[in-house]
């Protein structure tokens, strides 16, 4: 095998009109672009759309290198929405987790970014949401979480917080789930919450999750203006601009980047050296908050439940565990998928093994 | 076909209730050691040119309960289940009355003297050795005296039935792979049973061995292996798995053994990934993804398994994702009769899923079939851009057969109809679901692709011809049109059925898979009785044009099949309506394979009722 696919790292770009700024690869905004949005108007998955867009445009991120992967319902309907250019699977309902874990295995230098909802995750897909984390596969894991059930019309979900009240389902009388709470515990590398309402912080964490290495989740409080927006409601704009806490001030400077040290002065700033050369600069906000401690972490979302606060920012990271991919000895350079009979199919005389194996 | 040729020699003819045509159970408790003996009987025998195979008849449980382990030795080449039985080992006190009771009269019954019964019988020969004492004298450690009790029984038998000594020390070898030590203790348990065989008990019954050279050009194997070691031929890539008996050792071989062939010197890195999932949705699932993306993909399960794959079986079907799915078959409904054989799968696996789905199905008929299928169920997958779901069962996959050995794939792997950069480039335009070549077939790509063209959004919502979603009626009707013409084209690229006819016969038997060997028999039983009859092996859904002139050329059909509603049979019915009432359905769903004699004892009864 000699063809790896490598086009000599130009992609084959449209030709843009001359006035139309284009990134380090050659592409325009508009190459990153999807079909056009059929999720209600005001619906924060759109502006998470938008700041995938932006993240891959900023990053200079081919989109063939890319793959999205969803299960079912209005989030998993979004990778429609973004990234044209990438190959796409809208699965199952709750087992996007599993379709993501083998498609990696495919050709494993290209990037996943998966989009989930809360339902998808955390009821009918807990399961594999759980195992995903446990695998570290590398895979951007984004949930848009609005604690509603849109396209079947405003059930509750299980991140609903006790005592919603919602129009046609009366008062939820459970617990919710807490996604990154769930992905601390499955012992997941990389745990972010944002709010659809900050796409700077979304976007930021967006770009920091592509250069992980590894599963990383992304808990976004995303509203979902249908069914689930009331004032007081914990997945509401309303709510979230009035109680959003950023834990650090997020910055993400990509490898290419030099970091300017005057503006973070020493004290105040902490930095996360990526799996892939970027960092990760976290300037002291009212915390001083560590996310490379576990027991921290694990801490700050426990004390988060009795706080009328949504914090949002990186809970944790751990770039020092092996992503699921690299356990497996693939080789470097050269994808499963390009390989032929010649790769895949032991030499004729190795037949007298196999019968030899027999008695 | 796999089963052997033996011309019958007439010396041995005229012994021939008592030399190399009996069968053997040996009644022990799971995990007490005994497969290893009873795999040590076995092989010597087949060392010794005696066509044999071994059944081992066993609890879902993992020690203490009963378990029986049954050699059947054929002069005739003969591997199907008897019902009936000439020599019993007795080492289970729990099971020991029915053991004594099941020895056909002049038969001969063993047990250890450590079992204190009363022996009620007087038509068969009784011999009891003191198989806890022999261990007990033996050079194996405190801890290891109850598994070699075990062959206290095979140094009996090669005494009293002439088993060859250095066969068994062959098997031995076989068994522990060479190491001298366990070789040692277990070939000194059996040397020190043989003599004291020899001192102590005289010979009454008439049931013995010779050598023969029937064996020869033969291996033995199980399915499950056979299988794996095919997936391996075939270029597997991917392989999810859930723990599932009797489907668990088909996963569990192919991860142990895959390095041995495909980890060459100088690789710059594995060619498969093998993953232990969750559950049988996130197995097949992680198939589904990886058949995606472009790589040969597989999970194996049993019926419980399947019916949690159906969503994602569904899903394949319709976003048209390349996938094997091995179904090694087990007694259901529900968790049903887990240790036990069936081929009570096949209607539900050929429709799994919601809406008009409808798969293909392999159906390997002997333990090389099993390998064979391993590779070829590859080439039809990725050539059909389909599920592939390959029905084996638990007598074939777990139990041990005497085979033709494995052969090479004849032709190279078909990656069916795939598009890479270099292919587009000289395309104009690019359709994922139009069908240029009409035959159902599209064209695709998968991820990774640079092409700027090359990428498409997979999904299970209705799509155009572009892989773009829809809900016009048109598009549905369309789409689901073309599946149904890709099924049809399937009928060419599965594997053919199997036809072996008599001279002049009109009774036509069709049957599948592991119920080959008792069909064959079956048949020459009723060809000395006078019936001569035509017999087709299917070793695919859909059926091929052999399968409809087969069923044109015979006024009667009888339908062999083990399970309780004649699965098959239905599916033939619904397939060929104007003879639907040719079809006669024979069926046996008590978890055992099948016997010879009770299927022309059906098929006999079938004809008397037809005249």
């Amino acid at each position: 095998m000699t063809d790896t696919g490598r086009t000599n790292g130009k992609p084959a770009a449209a030709t843009p009109a001359p006035n139309i700024q284009l990134n380090l690869v050659g592409l325009s905004k508009n190459d990153y672009r999807g079909a056009a949005t059929t999720l209600c108007a005001g619906c924060g998955h759109n502006s998470i759309s938008n700041q995938i867009i932006a993240a891959a445009y900023e990053l200079n991120i081919v989109p063939e290198d890319v793959i999205k992967l969803s299960g079912i319902g209005c989030s998993s309907k979004s990778p429609a929405y973004f990234l044209n250019r990438s190959f796409g699977f809208n699965s199952l309902h709750g087992r996007m987790p599993s379709v993501a874990t083998g498609a990696m295995f495919g050709d494993h230098r290209l990037k996943a970014i998966a989009t989930s909802g809360d339902g998808d995750t955390t009821n009918i897909g807990m399961g594999q949401f759980k195992h995903i984390m446990r695998r570290n596969a590398p895979i951007v894991y984004i949930v848009e979480n609005n604690g509603v059930y849109g396209l079947t019309k405003g059930q509750f979900s299980a991140t609903a917080e006790l005592g919603l009240q919602l129009k046609y389902q009366g008062t939820n009388q459970f617990t919710p789930v807490d996604i990154v709470q769930e992905a601390m515990a499955s012992g997941a590398t990389f745990v972010a919450r944002s709010f659809a309402g900050d796409a700077n912080q979304v976007k930021s964490l967006i770009k920091a999750a592509l250069s992980h290495n590894g599963l990383a989740i992304i808990d976004i409080i995303s509203p979902c203006v249908t069914f689930n927006n009331q004032e007081d409601a914990r997945h509401s704009y309303s709510w979230g601009r009035e109680h959003e806490e950023p834990l650090h001030d997020f910055t993400f400077v990509p490898r290419e980047q030099e970091i300017q040290l005057g503006e973070f002065p020493e004290g105040t700033t902490r930095t996360v050296e990526m799996h892939d050369g970027s960092t990760i600069v976290l300037k002291k906000l009212e915390r001083d908050y560590d996310p490379t401690d576990r027991a921290a972490a694990m801490r700050l979302i426990e004390e988060s439940h009795s706080e009328a606060v949504l914090l949002t920012g990186l809970i944790y990271v751990d770039e020092s565990r092996p992503s699921l991919t690299e356990l497996y000895g693939l080789p470097k350079d050269r994808p499963l998928n390009r390989m032929t009979d010649k790769d895949l199919r032991p030499a004729k005389k190795m037949i007298e093994l196999a019968n030899a194996m027999m008695f | 076909m796999t089963t052997p040729q033996v011309k019958e020699a007439p010396d041995i003819k005229q012994k021939r209730d008592a030399v190399n045509d009996f069968s053997m159970t040996v009644a022990t408790m799971n995990g007490s050691g005994s497969q290893t003996s009873n795999l040590t009987l076995l092989r010597a025998l087949f060392k010794m040119g005696i066509p044999v195979s071994g059944k081992n008849l066993f609890p879902s449980n993992i020690q203490g309960l009963p378990t029986w382990y049954t050699i059947r030795l054929s002069h005739k080449g003969y591997l199907a289940r008897r019902n009936t039985q000439e020599i019993v080992v007795a080492m289970n006190a729990d099971t020991f009355v029915e053991d004594l009771a099941s020895v056909v009269p002049g038969g001969a019954f063993y047990y250890g003297d450590h079992l204190k019964f009363e022996i009620n019988r007087n038509d068969i020969s009784i011999y009891s050795f003191p198989a806890k004492q022999l261990a007990k004298e033996s050079a194996a450690p405190a801890s290891l005296r109850d598994y070699v009790a075990n062959m206290a029984y095979v140094g009996v038998l090669a005494h009293m039935l002439d088993i060859d000594m250095q066969k068994i020390r062959e098997a031995l070898e076989y068994h522990f792979d060479n190491k001298e030590k366990p070789i040692a203790i277990n070939m000194g348990v059996i040397e020190a049973a043989y003599a004291w065989s020899a001192a102590n008990l005289k010979k009454t019954d008439p049931y013995r061995v010779e050598p023969m050279d029937k064996t020869t050009g033969y291996v033995m194997a199980d399915g499950n292996t056979a299988a794996a070691l095919g997936a391996i031929f075939g270029g597997v890539q991917f392989a999810a798995w859930y723990p599932i008996t009797p489907a668990s050792s088909l996963a569990e071989t192919l991860a142990q053994n895959i390095g041995k062939f495909r980890d060459v010197e100088g690789q710059d890195g594995k060619t498969y990934a093998i993953v232990q999932a969750e559950d049988e949705l996130a197995a097949i699932g992680m198939a589904v993804g990886a058949g995606w993306s472009g790589l040969r993909a597989m999970t194996s399960t049993s019926g419980p398994g399947i019916s949690l794959m159906t969503e994602f079986a569904g899903l394949a079907y319709y976003a048209e994702i390349p996938i094997v799915i091995w179904d090694v078959q087990r007694v259901g409904p529900a968790t049903g009769l887990p240790t036990r054989t069936s081929q009570g799968d096949i209607l539900t696996t050929h429709f799994l899923g919601h809406g008009d789905t409808q798969h293909i199905l392999l159906i390997p008929g002997s333990a090389q079939e099993c390998f064979e299928f391993g590779w070829k169920a590859f080439d039809i997958a990725e050539h059909m851009q389909a599920p592939v779901f390959v029905m084996s069962d638990l007598d074939l996959g777990m139990n041990q057969w005497m085979v033709k050995p494995f052969e090479y794939p004849e032709t190279p792997m078909d990656r069916g109809k795939i598009l890479w950069e270099k292919d587009l480039e000289k395309l104009a335009k690019w359709k994922r679901f139009e069908d240029v070549e009409k035959d159902g077939i599209t064209w695709r790509t998968v991820p990774g692709n640079k092409h700027p063209k090359s990428a498409w959004f997979t999904r299970g919502t209705g799509h155009n011809e572009a892989g773009a979603y829809s809900e016009r009626a048109a598009d549905w009707e369309a789409n689901m049109a073309r599946l149904k013409k890709k099924f049809e084209t399937a009928r060419q690229y599965v594997p053919d059925a199997v036809v072996e006819n008599a001279k002049g016969a009109e009774v036509g038997i069709i049957a599948y898979g592991s119920s080959d060997q008792a069909v064959l028999e079956a048949r020459d039983y009723l060809a000395e009785d006078g019936l001569k009859t035509d017999y087709l092996r299917l070793r695919a859904v859909p059926f091929t044009d052999k399968v409809g002139q087969f069923v044109k050329d015979h006024s009667v059909i009888y339908v062999v099949e083990m399970n309780r509603d004649g699965q098959m049979n239905k599916l033939l019915q619904l397939e060929y309506p104007p003879f639907a009432t040719k079809f006669h359905s024979i069926t046996k769903h008590d978890g055992l394979s099948l016997n010879a004699r009770w299927v022309a004892e059906k098929i006999q009864a079938g004809e008397q009722r037809n005249d």
